[in-house]
């Protein structure tokens, strides 16, 4: 909208998505100005973060939790903008709703005081996560400043092999470019093995672009991005959708166009992977094994170090048949239908393994709706889980779905840091294929052998 | 702290993002690392050790990936940091940290070991930072160095300016822009 000289720019914002816990300071700042949300309309809000997974139709028991995500409702409604509440049909993970609400359109300008904003970038948008003094700017003036960032594009050829799902795809990116390579770029994913992707597909891989430290990640809109948008909630209609389509096609990058960085992977490359560390970037394939310390840089060492001490995992060590203690398939990045059907189908007509606790969390109220009508409720009941309801949950464990000290989790979730999960805990990431293969054997096990 | 890839979970755990005002982070910086579980500072972490002191946190490369909470930024500062020194930031952590009046100073990996190995051979050794000059300097020494910072960042810093004012002072550009959309 403007540029500063010697500055960022002045970003106008055409929706700002709001939860519980980055939201409250921003509205006491503006409260305190005497303000009012300048755009309310554009500002869409739901408690995701700190909600239960379970009884959600019985008060919060945690008395700072009801108490943050009450004050969300108070503020939502000083100022007139839409909530969708606890119980309300549309409620969900911000990152899961305003997609399949098709308020998430090509072209926009979306920014939520959540990195996993990201996510968003799957449809074309510039989509980036914030902090709660930019939500302060974003309410008060609907605008926010940001330096322009560098472009890096990652092509990812070729067909993808049995078992080997997006997720996977962005767990290799990532340990191949470490968790700093992204840091300064916005990353556009492209190449025919991207282009294959559901949309739910390339939500999983755009909303992990955070985790190589790239503020945003996108890929061009397509027949697929227009098909799913097409007839949801709040997506145009009629005339206005076809206007919109031609639009939304001219948004590609020109043929000839320079990126600052561009890399190329093979999805040949890519087995179904697994982190053995503290970061996203510690990752291998699950049929492989830890690295050994002289597979190690040396200035590396002494973090290698560090993180397989605190996982309890010894350098050099084969990653399958290990034994693991729960399961967590849900969050921002796999919460969706696709992300419970992938693990349903997987554990029909099996049996959940004894030592595993597993917490299936779908990412919204319409996706726990959707999975009922499918009946995928019922599968998951037969094989012993059990279908819980929409929030955060376990991927930060600031409700009550915490992993015990010391207990190893699979986990569909994005982030494997120390006490990521909960004090103590240890994470391992995979996709839902594979946390369906643990939770039925029990052990690290790679799906792709397992499957038709 | 020489430890490398901090990430905002360590520096500010998600159970204590259920505040709803900006006061009290300090208390709960870096708390897995500095007590353990029943509460008792753990004494090999650097934040409990009494030979360090001062204002200016120094740590290994890639300091403040991961979650954008801006909480990170307050804990750091509530706890007296007025400058974090590293070779490698974050852009979430380094934007909101500039929004705080924490100063992100990114320097060469050779002069972060530098600083690494003379705190470590004595504790006593002075850090010294200028920001209208862009300077960072080991104090009795010739080791300094200059960094970069946005100039209109810096100005912002050193006049205590906030994005947020000038945002508004903007206003009428801004709905004049809507209108030119439509």
């Amino acid at each position: 909208m403007q540029e500063i000289e010697g500055g960022p720019s002045v970003l106008y914002i055409d929706k700002h998505l709001i939860h519980e816990v980055t939201s409250p300071q921003a509205f006491a700042g503006i409260d305190a100005r005497g303000m009012k949300v300048f755009r309310p309309q554009n500002t869409v809000a739901t408690p995701d973060h700190n909600v239960p997974t379970i009884d959600q139709h019985v008060t919060i028991h945690d008395e700072l939790s009801r108490f943050q995500v009450n004050k969300l409702t108070q503020n939502c409604e000083n100022h007139g903008i839409e909530l969708y509440g606890l119980n309300h049909p549309y409620q969900g993970i911000v990152h899961v709703i305003g997609p399949e609400l098709g308020i998430t359109q090509p072209g926009m300008t979306i920014v939520c005081g959540d990195s996993h904003t990201s996510t968003h970038g799957a449809f074309g948008s510039v989509a980036f996560g914030i902090g709660t003094s930019e939500v302060e700017m974003v309410l008060t003036t609907q605008c926010i400043l940001q330096p322009k960032p560098k472009k890096m594009r990652i092509n990812v050829e070729g067909e993808l092999g049995r078992g080997v799902t997006a997720k996977d795809i962005i767990l290799y990116i990532i340990s191949q470019i470490s968790t700093s390579g992204g840091t300064g770029y916005f990353i556009e994913y492209a190449g025919s093995a991207i282009r294959s992707l559901s949309m739910e597909g390339r939500m999983t891989i755009c909303n992990m672009s955070i985790e190589s430290g790239a503020r945003g990640g996108l890929i061009a809109p397509d027949a697929t991005t227009y098909a799913y948008i097409r007839g949801r909630e709040f997506a145009p209609t009629g005339e206005d959708f076809e206007k919109a389509v031609q639009q939304w096609e001219s948004l590609k990058s020109d043929e000839d166009a320079v990126f600052d960085k561009e890399l190329t992977f093979a999805a040949s490359d890519i087995q179904p992977m697994i982190t053995y560390g503290t970061n996203p970037g510690m990752g291998t394939n699950i049929s492989g094994n830890i690295p050994a310390e002289s597979d190690i840089e040396s200035t590396g060492l002494k973090s290698f170090k560090k993180s397989l001490s605190y996982m309890g995992f010894e350098p050099g060590v084969p990653l399958e048949g290990m034994p693991v203690d729960f399961v967590f398939v849900g969050s921002c990045t796999n919460g969706r239908i696709e992300d419970l059907r992938a693990f349903s189908d997987f554990v029909k007509g099996k049996k959940k393994a004894d030592n595993i606790t597993a917490w299936i969390v779908p990412g919204s109220k319409q996706v726990e709706k959707q999975a009922k009508e499918e009946g995928l409720d019922k599968i998951l009941e037969a094989a012993g889980f059990e279908l819980r309801q929409p929030g955060c949950s376990a991927c930060l464990a600031m409700n009550d779905d915490k992993i015990p000290e010391g207990k190893l989790a699979v986990s569909t979730s994005n982030r494997n840091f120390e006490g990521r999960q909960g004090p103590g805990a240890r994470t391992m990431l995979a996709s839902p294929l594979t946390a369906a293969a643990v939770a039925v054997t029990g052990k690290v096990t790679d799906p792709s052998g397992l499957i038709q | 702290m020489s430890i490398e890839n901090v990430d905002t979970d360590q520096i500010i755990p998600a159970r204590f993002l259920k505040a709803t005002t900006r006061e009290g982070f300090g208390d709960n910086l870096f708390r897995d690392w500095r007590y353990d579980k029943a509460g008792n500072p753990k004494e090999d972490f650097v934040l409990n050790q009494d030979k360090y002191s001062g204002s200016i946190l120094v740590a290994g490369k890639n300091f403040g990936s991961g979650s954008s909470r801006e909480h990170a930024a307050w804990a750091i500062s509530d706890y007296g940091f007025r400058v974090v020194v590293s070779s490698f930031f974050a852009d979430i952590f380094k934007n909101n940290s500039l929004n705080n009046g924490l100063l992100p100073v990114q320097v060469s990996e050779a002069f972060l070991q530098t600083i690494f190995d003379m705190v470590e051979a004595d504790p006593g050794t002075e850090i010294e930072v200028n920001l209208e000059q862009q300077q960072i300097s080991i104090a009795g020494t010739d080791h300094a160095e200059t960094f970069e910072i946005n100039p209109y960042k810096k100005e912002c810093m050193l006049n205590g300016y906030t994005d947020i004012d000038f945002l508004i002072s903007i206003k009428d550009k801004i709905v004049a822009f809507e209108q030119s959309r439509t």
